[in-house]
Protein backbone atom coordinates (compact mmCIF):
# COMPACT_ATOMS: atom_id res chain seq x y z
CA UNK A 1 0.00 0.00 0.00
CA UNK A 2 1.61 3.19 -0.94
CA UNK A 3 2.43 5.74 2.22
CA UNK A 4 -0.22 8.23 0.69
CA UNK A 5 -2.97 5.94 1.01
CA UNK A 6 -1.65 4.71 4.83
CA UNK A 7 -1.82 8.38 5.30
CA UNK A 8 -5.69 8.77 3.98
CA UNK A 9 -6.94 5.62 5.86
CA UNK A 10 -5.19 6.71 9.51
CA UNK A 11 -6.42 10.45 8.51
CA UNK A 12 -9.60 9.06 8.20
CA UNK A 13 -9.76 7.10 10.74
CA UNK A 14 -8.80 9.71 13.39
CA UNK A 15 -10.89 11.86 11.94
CA UNK A 16 -13.82 10.28 12.29
CA UNK A 17 -13.70 8.92 15.78
CA UNK A 18 -12.68 12.63 16.92
CA UNK A 19 -15.89 13.58 15.63
CA UNK A 20 -18.14 10.96 17.35
CA UNK A 21 -16.24 11.76 20.16
CA UNK A 22 -17.04 15.29 20.20
CA UNK A 23 -20.80 14.49 20.51
CA UNK A 24 -20.35 11.29 22.84
CA UNK A 25 -17.70 13.23 25.30
CA UNK A 26 -19.51 14.56 28.32
CA UNK A 27 -16.79 17.00 29.70
CA UNK A 28 -17.26 20.22 26.99
CA UNK A 29 -13.47 20.32 27.25
CA UNK A 30 -12.62 17.02 25.96
CA UNK A 31 -15.21 17.78 23.61
CA UNK A 32 -13.39 20.93 22.08
CA UNK A 33 -10.31 19.23 22.42
CA UNK A 34 -11.48 16.12 20.49
CA UNK A 35 -13.01 18.62 17.62
CA UNK A 36 -9.44 20.49 17.38
CA UNK A 37 -8.23 17.09 16.78
CA UNK A 38 -10.52 16.42 13.52
CA UNK A 39 -9.57 19.42 12.30
CA UNK A 40 -6.26 18.45 12.23
CA UNK A 41 -6.90 15.43 10.76
CA UNK A 42 -8.70 17.46 7.56
CA UNK A 43 -5.69 19.78 7.45
CA UNK A 44 -3.63 16.51 6.36
CA UNK A 45 -6.47 15.35 4.21
CA UNK A 46 -5.50 18.76 2.33
CA UNK A 47 -2.15 18.28 2.21
CA UNK A 48 -2.59 14.69 0.79
CA UNK A 49 -4.39 16.61 -1.57
CA UNK A 50 -1.84 19.31 -2.49
CA UNK A 51 -3.63 22.04 -1.25
CA UNK A 52 -1.03 23.27 1.13
CA UNK A 53 -2.06 25.90 1.96
CA UNK A 54 -6.26 25.39 2.51
CA UNK A 55 -4.12 23.34 5.04
CA UNK A 56 -2.50 25.71 6.94
CA UNK A 57 -5.31 28.46 6.44
CA UNK A 58 -7.38 25.85 8.15
CA UNK A 59 -4.83 25.13 11.24
CA UNK A 60 -4.37 28.88 11.35
CA UNK A 61 -8.10 29.30 11.34
CA UNK A 62 -10.05 26.68 13.32
CA UNK A 63 -7.53 24.95 15.20
CA UNK A 64 -5.55 28.10 16.14
CA UNK A 65 -8.01 31.09 16.87
CA UNK A 66 -11.93 30.07 16.58
CA UNK A 67 -10.94 27.05 18.91
CA UNK A 68 -8.86 29.00 21.35
CA UNK A 69 -11.78 31.31 21.54
CA UNK A 70 -14.17 28.05 22.45
CA UNK A 71 -12.15 27.03 24.44
CA UNK A 72 -11.65 29.79 26.34
CA UNK A 73 -15.34 30.76 26.88
CA UNK A 74 -15.65 27.15 27.63
CA UNK A 75 -12.85 26.93 30.34
CA UNK A 76 -14.97 30.41 31.96
CA UNK A 77 -17.64 29.25 32.07
CA UNK A 78 -16.69 25.88 33.96
CA UNK A 79 -15.10 28.25 36.80
CA UNK A 80 -18.58 28.94 38.16
CA UNK A 81 -19.37 25.33 39.28
CA UNK A 82 -20.84 22.48 36.49
CA UNK A 83 -23.23 23.98 33.92
CA UNK A 84 -24.93 20.72 32.82
CA UNK A 85 -26.43 20.53 29.97
CA UNK A 86 -30.76 20.52 29.74
CA UNK A 87 -31.94 18.28 27.19
CA UNK A 88 -35.82 18.99 25.47
CA UNK A 89 -37.09 16.45 23.51
CA UNK A 90 -37.63 19.18 21.01
CA UNK A 91 -34.19 20.50 20.61
CA UNK A 92 -33.21 16.57 20.09
CA UNK A 93 -35.59 16.11 16.97
CA UNK A 94 -34.35 19.30 15.35
CA UNK A 95 -31.10 18.42 15.85
CA UNK A 96 -31.42 15.19 14.49
CA UNK A 97 -33.67 15.67 11.87
CA UNK A 98 -31.15 18.78 10.52
CA UNK A 99 -28.06 16.75 10.94
CA UNK A 100 -30.09 14.16 8.40
CA UNK A 101 -30.62 16.29 6.34
CA UNK A 102 -27.09 17.63 6.15
CA UNK A 103 -26.06 13.70 5.14
CA UNK A 104 -29.05 13.31 2.92
CA UNK A 105 -27.54 16.39 1.04
CA UNK A 106 -23.79 15.37 1.63
CA UNK A 107 -24.44 11.93 0.18
CA UNK A 108 -26.47 12.81 -2.93
CA UNK A 109 -23.73 15.48 -3.91
CA UNK A 110 -21.18 12.74 -3.02
CA UNK A 111 -22.79 10.43 -5.60
CA UNK A 112 -23.73 13.24 -7.98
CA UNK A 113 -19.80 14.58 -8.55
CA UNK A 114 -18.28 13.34 -11.10
CA UNK A 115 -14.84 12.57 -10.68
CA UNK A 116 -13.83 11.99 -14.19
CA UNK A 117 -12.66 15.84 -14.80
CA UNK A 118 -10.03 15.48 -11.99
CA UNK A 119 -6.69 14.75 -13.67
CA UNK A 120 -3.17 14.79 -12.67
CA UNK A 121 -2.56 17.93 -14.48
CA UNK A 122 -4.40 19.26 -11.32
CA UNK A 123 -2.35 18.26 -9.34
CA UNK A 124 -0.85 21.60 -7.89
CA UNK A 125 -4.64 23.15 -7.72
CA UNK A 126 -4.12 24.40 -4.31
CA UNK A 127 -0.78 26.04 -4.23
CA UNK A 128 -1.35 29.59 -2.74
CA UNK A 129 -0.21 30.85 -6.43
CA UNK A 130 -3.05 29.11 -8.12
CA UNK A 131 -5.40 30.24 -5.68
CA UNK A 132 -4.35 33.62 -5.54
CA UNK A 133 -4.70 33.89 -9.07
CA UNK A 134 -8.18 32.31 -9.82
CA UNK A 135 -9.53 34.46 -6.52
CA UNK A 136 -8.52 37.68 -7.71
CA UNK A 137 -9.01 36.71 -11.54
CA UNK A 138 -12.18 34.44 -12.28
CA UNK A 139 -13.49 34.98 -8.69
CA UNK A 140 -12.98 38.70 -7.64
CA UNK A 141 -16.46 40.02 -7.39
CA UNK A 142 -17.70 37.03 -5.39
CA UNK A 143 -14.42 37.21 -3.45
CA UNK A 144 -14.30 40.62 -2.22
CA UNK A 145 -18.46 40.19 -1.48
CA UNK A 146 -17.79 37.92 1.04
CA UNK A 147 -15.00 39.98 2.45
CA UNK A 148 -17.72 42.73 2.84
CA UNK A 149 -19.97 40.59 4.36
CA UNK A 150 -17.36 39.50 7.26
CA UNK A 151 -16.91 42.82 7.31
CA UNK A 152 -20.28 43.92 8.52
CA UNK A 153 -20.29 40.62 10.51
CA UNK A 154 -17.77 42.27 12.31
CA UNK A 155 -19.48 45.97 13.04
CA UNK A 156 -22.55 44.05 13.46
CA UNK A 157 -21.03 42.04 16.93
CA UNK A 158 -19.27 45.15 17.78
CA UNK A 159 -22.24 47.35 18.02
CA UNK A 160 -24.15 44.40 19.33
CA UNK A 161 -21.55 44.11 22.46
CA UNK A 162 -21.52 47.96 22.83
CA UNK A 163 -25.45 48.48 23.21
CA UNK A 164 -25.14 45.68 26.41
CA UNK A 165 -23.15 48.12 28.10
CA UNK A 166 -24.97 50.78 28.05
CA UNK B 1 18.85 7.54 0.57
CA UNK B 2 22.03 10.37 0.89
CA UNK B 3 19.14 13.51 1.62
CA UNK B 4 17.23 11.08 3.63
CA UNK B 5 20.46 10.11 6.30
CA UNK B 6 21.56 13.61 5.96
CA UNK B 7 18.53 15.16 6.93
CA UNK B 8 17.98 12.84 9.89
CA UNK B 9 21.32 14.04 10.52
CA UNK B 10 19.89 17.90 10.33
CA UNK B 11 16.80 17.09 12.58
CA UNK B 12 19.01 15.46 15.58
CA UNK B 13 21.74 18.24 15.31
CA UNK B 14 19.16 21.20 15.39
CA UNK B 15 17.46 19.00 18.09
CA UNK B 16 20.43 19.03 19.86
CA UNK B 17 21.63 22.79 19.39
CA UNK B 18 18.10 24.29 20.08
CA UNK B 19 18.40 22.68 23.29
CA UNK B 20 21.44 23.65 24.18
CA UNK B 21 20.92 26.47 23.19
CA UNK B 22 18.00 27.00 25.15
CA UNK B 23 19.66 25.54 28.23
CA UNK B 24 22.58 28.44 27.82
CA UNK B 25 20.19 30.99 27.70
CA UNK B 26 18.96 30.14 31.08
CA UNK B 27 22.53 30.93 32.00
CA UNK B 28 22.92 34.28 29.33
CA UNK B 29 19.65 35.31 31.56
CA UNK B 30 20.50 35.26 34.41
CA UNK B 31 24.64 36.13 34.10
CA UNK B 32 23.20 39.12 32.37
CA UNK B 33 20.08 40.27 34.88
CA UNK B 34 23.26 39.64 37.45
CA UNK B 35 25.49 42.36 35.52
CA UNK B 36 22.47 44.54 34.61
CA UNK B 37 21.76 44.51 38.80
CA UNK B 38 25.11 44.92 39.96
CA UNK B 39 25.44 41.55 41.21
CA UNK B 40 27.44 38.23 40.61
CA UNK B 41 25.17 36.12 39.74
CA UNK B 42 25.49 31.68 39.07
CA UNK B 43 29.02 31.41 40.37
CA UNK B 44 29.10 28.06 42.05
CA UNK B 45 28.65 25.43 39.95
CA UNK B 46 31.78 25.39 37.16
CA UNK B 47 34.20 28.07 35.97
CA UNK B 48 31.82 30.94 35.91
CA UNK B 49 28.90 29.19 36.37
CA UNK B 50 28.22 27.53 33.30
CA UNK B 51 27.42 24.13 34.77
CA UNK B 52 24.54 25.81 36.28
CA UNK B 53 22.40 24.67 33.83
CA UNK B 54 22.89 21.13 34.01
CA UNK B 55 22.58 21.60 37.53
CA UNK B 56 19.40 22.63 37.07
CA UNK B 57 18.27 19.99 34.29
CA UNK B 58 19.47 17.34 37.70
CA UNK B 59 17.38 19.30 39.67
CA UNK B 60 14.76 19.32 37.73
CA UNK B 61 14.82 15.61 36.44
CA UNK B 62 14.60 14.79 40.42
CA UNK B 63 12.62 16.42 41.73
CA UNK B 64 9.29 15.47 43.43
CA UNK B 65 6.24 14.96 40.97
CA UNK B 66 3.39 16.54 42.22
CA UNK B 67 0.10 16.40 40.46
CA UNK B 68 -2.52 18.18 42.45
CA UNK B 69 -5.70 16.57 43.77
CA UNK B 70 -9.02 17.71 41.64
CA UNK B 71 -6.36 17.93 38.44
CA UNK B 72 -7.65 16.57 35.19
CA UNK B 73 -4.35 14.08 35.25
CA UNK B 74 -4.14 13.20 31.42
CA UNK B 75 -4.45 17.07 30.46
CA UNK B 76 -2.12 18.28 33.00
CA UNK B 77 0.42 15.64 31.66
CA UNK B 78 0.02 16.34 27.89
CA UNK B 79 -0.03 20.15 28.84
CA UNK B 80 3.81 21.17 29.21
CA UNK B 81 4.24 18.46 26.30
CA UNK B 82 2.34 20.23 23.90
CA UNK B 83 4.00 23.48 24.75
CA UNK B 84 7.39 21.59 24.15
CA UNK B 85 6.34 19.96 20.79
CA UNK B 86 5.08 23.39 19.42
CA UNK B 87 8.49 25.24 20.26
CA UNK B 88 10.17 22.43 18.45
CA UNK B 89 8.54 21.71 15.16
CA UNK B 90 9.14 25.64 14.39
CA UNK B 91 12.56 24.99 13.67
CA UNK B 92 11.69 22.52 10.74
CA UNK B 93 11.64 25.44 7.89
CA UNK B 94 13.89 27.96 9.04
CA UNK B 95 17.11 27.90 6.82
CA UNK B 96 20.54 27.75 8.91
CA UNK B 97 23.05 28.49 6.21
CA UNK B 98 23.60 27.71 2.12
CA UNK B 99 24.41 25.16 0.60
CA UNK B 100 26.72 22.48 1.52
CA UNK B 101 28.81 19.99 -0.76
CA UNK B 102 28.59 16.81 0.05
CA UNK B 103 30.43 14.12 -1.60
CA UNK B 104 29.70 16.03 -5.20
CA UNK B 105 25.62 16.52 -3.54
CA UNK B 106 24.42 19.61 -3.41
CA UNK B 107 22.54 20.09 0.35
CA UNK B 108 20.33 22.66 2.04
CA UNK B 109 20.97 23.59 5.48
CA UNK B 110 17.16 23.38 6.19
CA UNK B 111 15.16 20.43 7.21
CA UNK B 112 12.30 21.26 4.83
CA UNK B 113 11.58 24.06 2.65
CA UNK B 114 7.79 23.70 2.02
CA UNK B 115 6.21 26.59 -0.22
CA UNK B 116 3.65 28.01 2.93
CA UNK B 117 6.60 28.15 5.31
CA UNK B 118 5.39 31.61 6.55
CA UNK B 119 2.22 29.72 6.88
CA UNK B 120 3.25 26.89 8.33
CA UNK B 121 5.37 29.24 11.26
CA UNK B 122 1.88 30.76 11.95
CA UNK B 123 0.00 27.91 12.17
CA UNK B 124 2.18 26.31 15.10
CA UNK B 125 2.67 29.88 16.88
CA UNK B 126 -1.37 29.88 16.82
CA UNK B 127 -1.76 25.99 18.06
CA UNK B 128 1.48 27.00 20.49
CA UNK B 129 -1.03 28.28 22.81
CA UNK B 130 -2.91 25.46 24.06
CA UNK B 131 0.11 24.08 26.28
CA UNK B 132 -0.53 26.52 28.25
CA UNK B 133 -4.53 26.61 28.11
CA UNK B 134 -4.97 22.94 29.06
CA UNK B 135 -2.30 23.11 31.31
CA UNK B 136 -3.04 26.34 33.21
CA UNK B 137 -6.49 24.57 33.03
CA UNK B 138 -6.21 21.51 33.86
CA UNK B 139 -4.19 22.27 37.46
CA UNK B 140 -7.77 23.03 38.66
CA UNK B 141 -6.19 26.67 40.31
CA UNK B 142 -7.93 30.06 39.73
CA UNK B 143 -4.85 31.38 39.56
CA UNK B 144 -3.65 28.82 36.67
CA UNK B 145 -6.52 29.37 35.03
CA UNK B 146 -6.13 33.07 34.87
CA UNK B 147 -2.90 32.65 33.48
CA UNK B 148 -4.03 30.53 31.03
CA UNK B 149 -7.08 32.97 30.20
CA UNK B 150 -4.78 35.49 29.96
CA UNK B 151 -2.21 33.77 27.83
CA UNK B 152 -4.69 32.82 25.33
CA UNK B 153 -6.32 36.58 24.62
CA UNK B 154 -2.66 38.16 24.70
CA UNK B 155 -2.00 35.61 21.73
CA UNK B 156 -4.94 35.15 19.73
CA UNK B 157 -4.37 39.21 19.81
CA UNK B 158 -1.09 39.65 18.92
CA UNK B 159 -0.98 37.15 16.43
CA UNK B 160 -3.58 39.45 13.85
CA UNK B 161 -1.00 42.58 13.93
CA UNK B 162 1.95 39.78 13.91
CA UNK B 163 0.25 38.31 10.44
CA UNK B 164 -0.75 41.39 8.96
CA UNK B 165 2.86 43.06 9.26
CA UNK B 166 4.57 39.84 7.32
CA UNK B 167 1.77 40.63 4.85
CA UNK B 168 3.56 44.07 3.75
CA UNK B 169 6.64 41.61 3.82
CA UNK B 170 5.46 39.39 1.52
CA UNK B 171 3.71 41.42 -0.38
CA UNK B 172 7.77 42.66 -1.46
CA UNK B 173 9.20 38.88 -1.49
CA UNK B 174 6.03 37.44 -3.37
CA UNK B 175 6.89 34.34 -1.92
CA UNK B 176 6.31 32.11 1.23
CA UNK B 177 8.80 30.13 1.33
CA UNK B 178 11.68 30.73 3.73
CA UNK B 179 14.65 30.02 1.78
CA UNK B 180 13.92 32.00 -0.75
CA UNK B 181 12.66 34.98 1.45
CA UNK B 182 16.45 34.78 2.84
CA UNK B 183 18.01 34.08 -0.57
CA UNK B 184 16.40 37.56 -2.12
CA UNK B 185 17.97 39.40 0.71
CA UNK B 186 21.33 38.44 -0.88
CA UNK B 187 21.35 40.50 -3.82
CA UNK B 188 19.87 43.91 -2.39
CA UNK B 189 19.22 45.22 1.04
CA UNK B 190 17.72 42.92 4.00
CA UNK B 191 14.36 43.52 4.47
CA UNK B 192 14.12 45.69 7.74
CA UNK B 193 15.46 48.48 4.98
CA UNK B 194 12.57 47.96 3.26
CA UNK B 195 9.95 47.09 5.66
CA UNK B 196 11.10 49.16 9.39
CA UNK B 197 7.42 49.27 10.13
CA UNK B 198 6.94 45.75 9.59
CA UNK B 199 10.27 44.46 11.41
CA UNK B 200 9.32 46.63 14.81
CA UNK B 201 5.88 45.50 15.11
CA UNK B 202 7.09 42.07 14.34
CA UNK B 203 9.31 42.64 17.30
CA UNK B 204 6.86 43.54 19.57
CA UNK B 205 4.44 41.16 18.50
CA UNK B 206 6.75 37.96 18.90
CA UNK B 207 7.45 39.48 22.58
CA UNK B 208 4.34 39.08 23.29
CA UNK B 209 4.10 35.89 21.68
CA UNK B 210 6.68 34.11 23.81
CA UNK B 211 5.33 35.42 27.00
CA UNK B 212 7.98 37.53 27.44
CA UNK B 213 8.89 40.85 29.89
CA UNK B 214 6.66 43.67 28.82
CA UNK B 215 4.14 40.82 27.94
CA UNK B 216 4.31 38.02 30.97
CA UNK B 217 1.17 38.96 32.27
CA UNK B 218 -0.18 35.34 32.35
CA UNK B 219 2.66 34.42 34.65
CA UNK B 220 2.79 37.67 36.26
CA UNK B 221 3.87 36.86 40.09
CA UNK B 222 2.54 39.58 41.80
CA UNK B 223 -0.83 39.04 41.04
CA UNK B 224 -1.50 35.11 39.32
CA UNK B 225 1.56 33.83 41.66
CA UNK B 226 3.44 31.41 39.19
CA UNK B 227 0.13 31.80 36.39
CA UNK B 228 -0.58 29.10 34.31
CA UNK B 229 2.35 26.78 35.90
CA UNK B 230 1.49 27.38 39.59
CA UNK B 231 0.66 24.05 40.27
CA UNK B 232 3.63 22.31 37.76
CA UNK B 233 6.57 20.91 39.33
CA UNK B 234 10.16 18.79 38.58
CA UNK B 235 10.32 18.50 35.11
CA UNK B 236 6.77 19.74 33.51
CA UNK B 237 7.57 23.02 34.82
CA UNK B 238 10.87 22.80 33.28
CA UNK B 239 9.19 21.84 29.86
CA UNK B 240 7.14 25.25 30.59
CA UNK B 241 9.63 27.26 31.29
CA UNK B 242 12.19 25.43 28.42
CA UNK B 243 9.46 25.80 26.06
CA UNK B 244 9.75 29.85 27.12
CA UNK B 245 13.25 29.97 26.03
CA UNK B 246 13.22 27.59 22.56
CA UNK B 247 10.29 29.92 21.27
CA UNK B 248 12.52 33.02 22.54
CA UNK B 249 15.54 31.29 20.26
CA UNK B 250 13.36 30.56 17.33
CA UNK B 251 11.69 33.93 17.26
CA UNK B 252 14.70 35.51 17.03
CA UNK B 253 16.01 33.03 14.06
CA UNK B 254 12.42 33.82 12.83
CA UNK B 255 13.03 37.85 12.54
CA UNK B 256 16.79 37.32 11.38
CA UNK B 257 15.59 35.28 8.45
CA UNK B 258 12.83 37.25 7.94
CA UNK B 259 14.26 41.08 8.20
CA UNK B 260 18.12 40.78 9.06
CA UNK B 261 19.01 38.84 5.78
CA UNK B 262 19.34 35.73 7.32
CA UNK B 263 22.53 33.47 7.01
CA UNK B 264 23.89 36.49 4.51
CA UNK B 265 26.49 38.91 5.12
CA UNK B 266 27.58 41.52 3.58
CA UNK B 267 30.33 40.95 0.72
CA UNK B 268 29.92 37.10 1.11
CA UNK B 269 31.04 36.08 -2.64
CA UNK B 270 33.89 38.38 -2.75
CA UNK B 271 35.69 36.45 -0.01
CA UNK B 272 35.87 33.63 -2.25
CA UNK B 273 35.41 30.77 -0.02
CA UNK B 274 34.77 27.24 -1.33
CA UNK B 275 30.85 26.38 -1.19
CA UNK B 276 31.26 23.82 1.97
CA UNK B 277 33.08 27.18 3.77
CA UNK B 278 31.21 29.86 3.11
CA UNK B 279 28.47 27.79 4.70
CA UNK B 280 29.99 27.29 7.49
CA UNK B 281 30.44 31.08 7.73
CA UNK B 282 27.19 31.74 7.37
CA UNK B 283 25.74 29.54 9.09
CA UNK B 284 28.15 31.10 12.42
CA UNK B 285 26.87 34.90 11.12
CA UNK B 286 23.26 33.36 11.47
CA UNK B 287 23.87 32.44 14.97
CA UNK B 288 25.64 35.60 15.55
CA UNK B 289 22.30 37.09 14.44
CA UNK B 290 20.09 34.83 16.43
CA UNK B 291 22.20 35.62 19.84
CA UNK B 292 22.37 39.22 18.94
CA UNK B 293 18.49 39.71 19.44
CA UNK B 294 18.62 36.66 22.45
CA UNK B 295 20.41 39.55 23.94
CA UNK B 296 17.85 42.23 22.84
CA UNK B 297 14.85 39.70 24.63
CA UNK B 298 17.02 39.47 27.96
CA UNK B 299 18.22 43.25 28.34
CA UNK B 300 14.39 44.28 27.11
CA UNK B 301 13.09 42.14 30.32
CA UNK B 302 15.73 43.21 32.87
CA UNK B 303 15.24 46.89 31.60
CA UNK B 304 11.33 47.09 30.94
CA UNK B 305 8.06 47.05 33.42
CA UNK B 306 5.45 44.93 32.76
CA UNK B 307 2.34 45.98 31.13
CA UNK B 308 -1.00 46.95 32.80
CA UNK B 309 -3.16 44.04 31.03
CA UNK B 310 -5.76 47.04 29.62
CA UNK B 311 -2.55 48.44 28.31
CA UNK B 312 -1.43 45.42 27.13
CA UNK B 313 -4.87 44.74 24.92
CA UNK B 314 -4.92 48.38 23.80
CA UNK B 315 -0.88 48.48 22.54
CA UNK B 316 -2.52 45.18 20.38
CA UNK B 317 -5.76 46.20 19.19
CA UNK B 318 -5.60 50.28 18.76
CA UNK B 319 -1.78 50.66 18.30
CA UNK B 320 -0.41 47.80 16.73
CA UNK B 321 -3.20 46.41 14.47
CA UNK B 322 -3.77 50.18 13.03
CA UNK B 323 0.13 50.57 11.98
CA UNK B 324 0.22 46.89 10.57
CA UNK B 325 -2.83 47.86 8.24
CA UNK B 326 -1.29 51.45 7.25
CA UNK B 327 2.17 49.66 6.69
CA UNK B 328 0.10 47.31 4.30
CA UNK B 329 -1.23 50.38 2.45
CA UNK B 330 1.65 52.08 2.27
CA UNK B 331 3.85 49.40 0.52
CA UNK B 332 0.57 48.92 -1.98
CA UNK B 333 0.99 52.41 -2.78
CA UNK B 334 4.80 52.17 -3.31
CA UNK B 335 4.90 49.25 -4.91
CA UNK B 336 2.41 51.02 -7.41
CA UNK B 337 4.17 53.92 -7.71
CA UNK B 338 7.78 52.41 -8.40
CA UNK B 339 5.70 49.90 -10.82
CA UNK B 340 6.70 46.55 -8.96
CA UNK B 341 3.02 45.82 -9.06
CA UNK B 342 2.54 42.60 -11.62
Amino acid sequence: MPISEILFWFLSAVAVICAMLVVVVKNPVYSALCLILTFFAIAGHYFLLNAQFLAAVHIIVYAGAIMVLFLYIIMMVNMHGNMGFTKRTLFEIISAISAGLLLLVLTVAGKQADLSQLTKSAANIGTVESLGNSLFNEFLLPFEISALLFLSAMVGAVLLSKKQLS
Amino acid sequence: MTVLIFKIILVLSVFGITMLIAMYSTWAERKLSAVMQDRVGPNRAGPLGLLQPLADGIKMFTKEELIPQGSNRFLFIIGPGIAMLTALITGAVIPWGGDVNIGGESFALQITDINIGVLYLFGVVSVGVYGIMIGGWASNNKYSLLGALRASSQMISYEIAMGFSIIAMVMMTGTLSLREIVAQQDAGLANVAYQPLAFLIFMICAFAETNRAPFDLPECETELIGGYHTEYSSMKLGLFLFAEYINMFISSAIMVSFFWGGYNFPFQHELGLSPNALATVQTVVFFGKVFAFIFLFMWVRWTLPRFRYDQLMNLGWKVLLPLSLLNIFLTGVVMYLTGKLN
